[in-house]
Parts: C-alpha cells; structure tokens; sequence
C-alpha cells in the first residue's frame, strides 16, 4: 500500500493497464514527454515508449476518429481530452461513432475504448475547461461514464474501464486530483462499473452524490449529524448506467433522499436519479427528493465560482428541507 | 513591401504556381484511345476484363437498385453510375487485407471487397443483419456522418503501422465533403503520423444541389494536400486506367512507409444525389449531363478493350445476365432474412448488459413472446 493522491492513483492505473496488456495505448495532446499538463502520464512514455504512449496533434475530433480507427485494428485505446469542455469538438468521433460501433455492426466489431478527461470547478480555470457534461454523455446509449471521487476508487475504476470491452467515459475531477491523499495498493484492482459505493451509512437520510460533491455532503452529514440527523452518503461512481439496486436500497432505509451535483439544475443526472426513485421506491418516501445543483446559467467566470456552485452549505440547507418536510 | 513578401502577396505568382501543378492525369481518353503511354499500366488481359466486368455489373446493379427502390424493395439507395471507374478501378488497386471505409455512396468497392450483395441490400432497407460484415472482410458498414470516416481511416492506418503490417486503409469522401473539419483532421494526422492510408475525394461536381465551386476557391481539391504536407493528385475521375494507377502508386508508397496520399477523382454521378427524393432537374441542365455522359468510363473503356479483341457485347450481356441473376438472390435472401426485434438491438449495444437494458430486454422478451 502506497499515500497517493488521486492523480498519482490514475498514472498508476494506467501504468498497470500498459504493462497488462501490449494492446493499451495512451494518446492526447500533451500526454507523452510533457507527461500530461496535469501529470496524469508522467513518466509513462519514458517507460513504455513513443510507440505505446504518444501525443497527437491538436484537433480532438481527430483523436476521437483516431480511437475509432485503432480499435479496429485490435488496440485497446486510452485517448485524453484535454479539458473536457472541449468535447464538443469530438461529439460526434463519441457519441455518433464509438458509441454505436457495436451495435450499428451487429456485434461484430466493438470498441474497447476509455476517454479519460478532467472537469470541474474550484480552481479558476479559463472559459470551457470546468463545465459539468457529463449529463450529455449519459444520454447517449452505448456509452458509461465513470466519476471517481478518491483516488482508490479512481485506480479501480479506472483498470476497470480500460478493460471493459465497450466505450467509457471516464471523468476526473480538478479539484479532486491532489486534494485528497489515501492508502492505495500498489498491485492491480478492479471496482465493477455502475456499482455505487456508499461512503457513510445513516438512516434519516440518503444523500447521493459524484464527483467532489460527494465530499462537500460527507462534510453536510457531518455538521447534521451534530444536530441529531443520522445520513447515508451513497457515491454513486458511475452515473450512466446508474447502481438502481444500492439507490432504492438506500431509500427504503431511509424515506428521504435528495440528489446532489455540481451541474446546472437542467443539465447533469440529478432529474434521472430522482425518476427512477419515483418509479420505484415513491411508497418509501416521506418527502419528496429534492436536487442540489448549481443555477442553470453559463458557468461562471472564474471570480464568481465560489457564489455559483454548489457546496455542503447547499446541501445542509436542501437536506433540512427534506428532513423537516 | 519588401521584394519577397510582394511576391508571396502576388496571386499570379504563389496561387498559380500551385494550381500548375494539379492537371488532370488522364491515361485514357474519351475516344478509347491511350494518351499517355508511359503510365499504362499495363495490366494482363484477364485484369483487364475483370476490371470492366466488374464496372459493367455495378451499372446494372445501380439500374436494378434504382427500380427496386421505385418499387419498395430497397430503402436508403446513393445511385452510382458515372462513378465505376472512381470506385471500382481505385478498388482494384487493393489488396485483400486492406482496409476499407466507405461513404453512404461506396457499396460497390465494399461489395467487392467481400460483403455479400444481399447484406449490402439489408442495409439499404435498414437491417443490422446488413452491417454484420464476415469475419476477414475488412470494411466497415457505410459511413452516413460526412467526414467521419477520414478521421477513422487515420486511426486504422496508424493502427496498421503499428501492427507492421504492409496493408493500406482507404476511404472515400465527395466533393462537399472536403469542407469538413473532419476530412482536414483527417490527412493531417495521417501525414503527421506517416500512416498508410490513402483519401480519395470523388468530385462528381455537386454535394445535393450545391455546385462545386461553392464548396471552396480552391481551384482543385487535390492541392487540399498541401495543407496536411501529402502527395496529392488530380486524376480523370471517368478513366478507369488513370485511377487504378493513381491508386496503385498511392499503395505503394503507403505500404513503403512513405505515408498518406490524396487523390480527386473528377466524374459524375448521372442520377440523384439519393434516392430520398432529390431531383438533379432542380439544379442540373441536360447540357451539362450531356457532356458528362460522353466520358462514360464504361464507353471508353469498352472501346478500348474491344480494340484489343477482349471484349464483346455477347461478353457484356453475358455479365448483365449473371448480374441480374445474382441480384434476384440476393434480393430474394434478404427477404428471407428473419425481422429485426428490440431484444436484438438490445443484445448488440454492449458486451454485458447494464442494468437499464437488462431490465428493458426482459419486458421486451415478455412482449414478443405473445
């Protein structure tokens, strides 16, 4: 077992992943000598060489028709974007391409492809590099999207990813990845995709969260739990396809429930989270679920996140609501 | 201005220097006739029949698809005639193993390639049977996103490189096509990354209704090259002879490790641009249809070859007979192909059904079993 912060834990996984298997490749803008601009591969190229890890020219569509292109041909690709506000120029390679592959030739070709690429407010980054999309990759079948939150499930998570045989998402948040440190092994693991985990068990209340809002409601149950309130803080670590079975579970323990995410109130998954309790658990429920999310502007300019997104205080505020309903 | 920068700055200098370059290269010309010698490439007799047998059998295949179509038994159809020489003389450049990814409009080269005439025919009518390529075929399912599969085709020729294998991967775009971002992504990485892949634009002069020149100022798409560093032709798009060479030269130097090529086929398509409902009368004059249907490929070709004693009409109503013959089967076996259900489609979208489907397929199951 090693300390590592979550970034350390992703440059781990993907070492395992390169040594595991002669298929992987690591490519991006950025990604090989440079090791990454948040460090994610560093070191990589240097022990795998230019042949397995190897930067690209700038233009993200290409990198995502180039992932399309090497599966293929049998490889196993691990493409970066760099800022996942940048998908835009690669929607279509994702979702109107890799998405479908499998299903558009019948089973016969698939795409074994893992998009890693960072998100996420908190640090004043520029225009377009902390947007929340991870709503619009959810809506597209034949895609799961994975949201780490520490850096032990971020290596799981993401071995996992890379090893499954169909396209991942994998989304890793800014502010998450050298906030946190924690004991992490060192050989390789697997955490299934769309299993929640539940970060803190409690029967007055389910929180469910990703991303670092799963830390902001740990902070949130803590400050309710001094008032008397016991709550359940379910990470939900995938949010396409959702862990239904760990969610109504926890429902059904504890009658109330509210959802929380860093995305716009119309964006991120929230509202589908909320659906499926409804359909399945609404005789469970003392209160209805309500949704922690942040306005459903633009994201802010850098100066004015921290009066924008959300934080524990949001979800101190919208948890005494349901409890007190 | 300085001396340099006014000559750089001067349209008749830098501008035209360039468009000198891109003449049509042309090995046979209208009348049948070999007018350049020196690129013949000679090919046997029996690759010469074969190839104009090949381009005899898609007319046919065209015309049949055409009527089928009119009468409901074929749904998305991108009629081809005018285009044989472009799609089956650069297809007759390929090897086996090579690969191919293919626009909305190129099912004769994948056809060709290996896929059965009655899959080609299932995805038309819209069938997932139809896009089940056979294991060994290296083609994929016709490409409906403009520019998509150029970016893709960077990704099998590198993937081809890394794997060392002495294959190519070609794909074809129009000539509305090559204002995509996609389609400069495309060669760009290929030529950054040396891949063997080779990008033909066939310009057929009109994306739907819009004419060519609205497309681009550029005088030619072939000096589009430039912009990604790549050997680039123009070639005569309705010489059947001319592209196989261009294509030929294009492998070789891919598979020699001396990267990506692009090639503009200039032709025609003398139909509509699909048969959803286009009408070229709209936007076309038969003058102009006219003067295409004198560089038929498969006039001068026939010409050519009946000069040589290789060809005759018993010959070529020998290959219509068999065309129309294999055509009914394969019609016929499409029909025979059982119904597409939602637990199919359902099956095909992951490896391991995530819950959601799981859920999904057995209400679905429950349905189609009453």
């Amino acid at each position: 077992m090693a300390q590592m912060t979550m970034v350390q834990a992703i440059t781990d996984a993907l070492r395992c992943e390169l040594k595991n298997d002669e298929n992987v490749l690591v490519f991006g803008e950025d990604v090989g000598v440079n090791g990454g601009v948040f460090r994610a591969t560093e070191g990589l190229q240097n022990e795998f060489g230019v042949d397995r890890v190897f930067d690209t020219p700038l233009a993200e569509s290409g990198i995502g028709g180039l992932a399309v292109g090497l599966s293929l041909t049998g490889f196993r690709p691990v493409p970066e974007i760099q800022f996942f506000g940048f998908v835009y120029e690669v929607m279509d390679s994702i979702s109107g391409q890799l998405a479908r592959y499998r299903y558009r030739t019948g089973n016969t070709y698939s795409m074994p492809v893992t998009i890693r690429s960072p998100f996420g407010g908190g640090v004043h980054t520029p225009e377009m590099h902390s947007d929340s999309l991870e709503g619009l990759m959810a809506q597209q079948p034949g895609l799961k999207v994975v949201i780490p939150s520490t850096p032990y499930d971020a290596k799981g998570l993401l071995i996992s990813s890379i090893r499954d045989n169909d396209p991942v998402v994998f989304l890793e948040h800014l502010k998450l990845y050298r906030s946190i440190r924690e004991e992490v092994p060192e050989e390789a693991y697997t955490i299934p995709l769309g299993k929640a985990d539940v970060k803190r068990e409690g029967k007055d209340l389910s929180i469910f969260a990703y991303g670092l809002m799963v830390h902001e409601s740990l902070k949130a149950a803590e400050e309710l739990e001094k008032e008397g309130y016991s709550v359940e803080v379910v990470d939900l670590r995938t949010v396409q396809p959702l862990d239904i079975e760990t969610i109504i579970a926890s429902v059904e323990k504890t009658n109330r429930a509210i959802v929380v995410q860093e995305a716009q109130k119309q964006a991120g998954i929230a509202a589908n989270v909320v659906s499926e309790i409804t359909e399945r658990a609404i005789l469970s429920l003392e209160a209805p679920v309500l949704r922690v999310a942040a306005p459903d502007t633009v994201y802010p300019f850098p100066q004015a996140e921290n009066i924008w997104l959300p934080n524990y205080k949001d979800i101190l505020e919208t948890a005494k609501k349901v409890l007190t309903f | 201005m300085g001396e340099k920068i006014s000559k750089q700055f001067d349209p008749k200098t830098t501008l035209q220097e360039i468009e000198d370059q891109f003449q049509m290269f042309q090995i046979l010309n209208e009348e049948g006739k070999i007018v350049n010698e020196e690129a013949d490439p000679k090919l046997s007799d029996e690759e010469l029949v074969e190839l104009m047998t090949r381009m005899v059998y898609t007319r046919i295949l065209d015309q049949r698809s055409i009527s089928l179509n009119r009468q409901g038994r074929l749904g998305f159809y991108a009629p081809t005639a005018g285009q044989e020489a472009s799609q089956l003389a650069s297809h007759f450049a390929l090897e086996k193993d090579d690969w191919i990814l293919p626009g909305y409009r190129d099912v004769p080269q994948i056809v060709w390639h290996g896929l059965p005439l009655w899959k080609a025919f299932l995805f038309s009518r819209g069938h997932f049977v139809g896009n089940q390529i056979p294991e060994g075929v290296n083609v994929v399912p016709p490409q409906i996103i403009i520019g998509a599969q150029y970016v893709q085709t960077a990704g099998v020729a590198l993937g081809l490189k890394k794997r060392c294998s002495k294959t190519v991967a070609i794909t074809y775009t129009g000539d509305g096509g090559s204002s995509q971002g996609d389609f400069y992504e495309g060669i760009n990485f290929a030529g950054a990354q040396k891949s063997p892949a080779i990008f033909i634009v066939q310009n057929n002069q009109y994306a739907i209704s819009t004419p060519r020149e609205v497309q681009t100022a550029a005088k030619t798409i072939a000096q589009k090259g430039i912009a990604a560093g790549i050997p680039s032709i123009l070639v005569d798009g309705m010489d059947p002879l001319a592209v196989y060479v261009a294509t030929r030269d294009a492998r070789q130097r891919a598979v020699n490790g001396e990267g990506p090529s692009l090639i503009e086929t200039m032709c025609y398509r003398y139909g509509p641009h699909t048969m959803s409902g286009d009408d070229p009368t709209r936007y076309r004059t038969s003058d102009i249809d006219n003067e295409w249907a004198a560089k038929d490929p498969i006039v001068r070709f026939r010409i050519y070859l009946e000069g040589k004693g290789l060809w005759s009409e018993q010959k070529e109503n020998e290959v219509i007979e068999r065309a129309k013959e294999e055509i009914k089967a394969a019609i016929k076996q499409a029909d025979e192909t059982p119904k597409q259900k939602v637990t199919d489609l359902i099956s095909n979208m992951y490896e391991e059904m995530p819950v959601n489907l799981q859920e999904q397929y057995e209400i679905y199951k429950e349905k189609e079993s009453k």
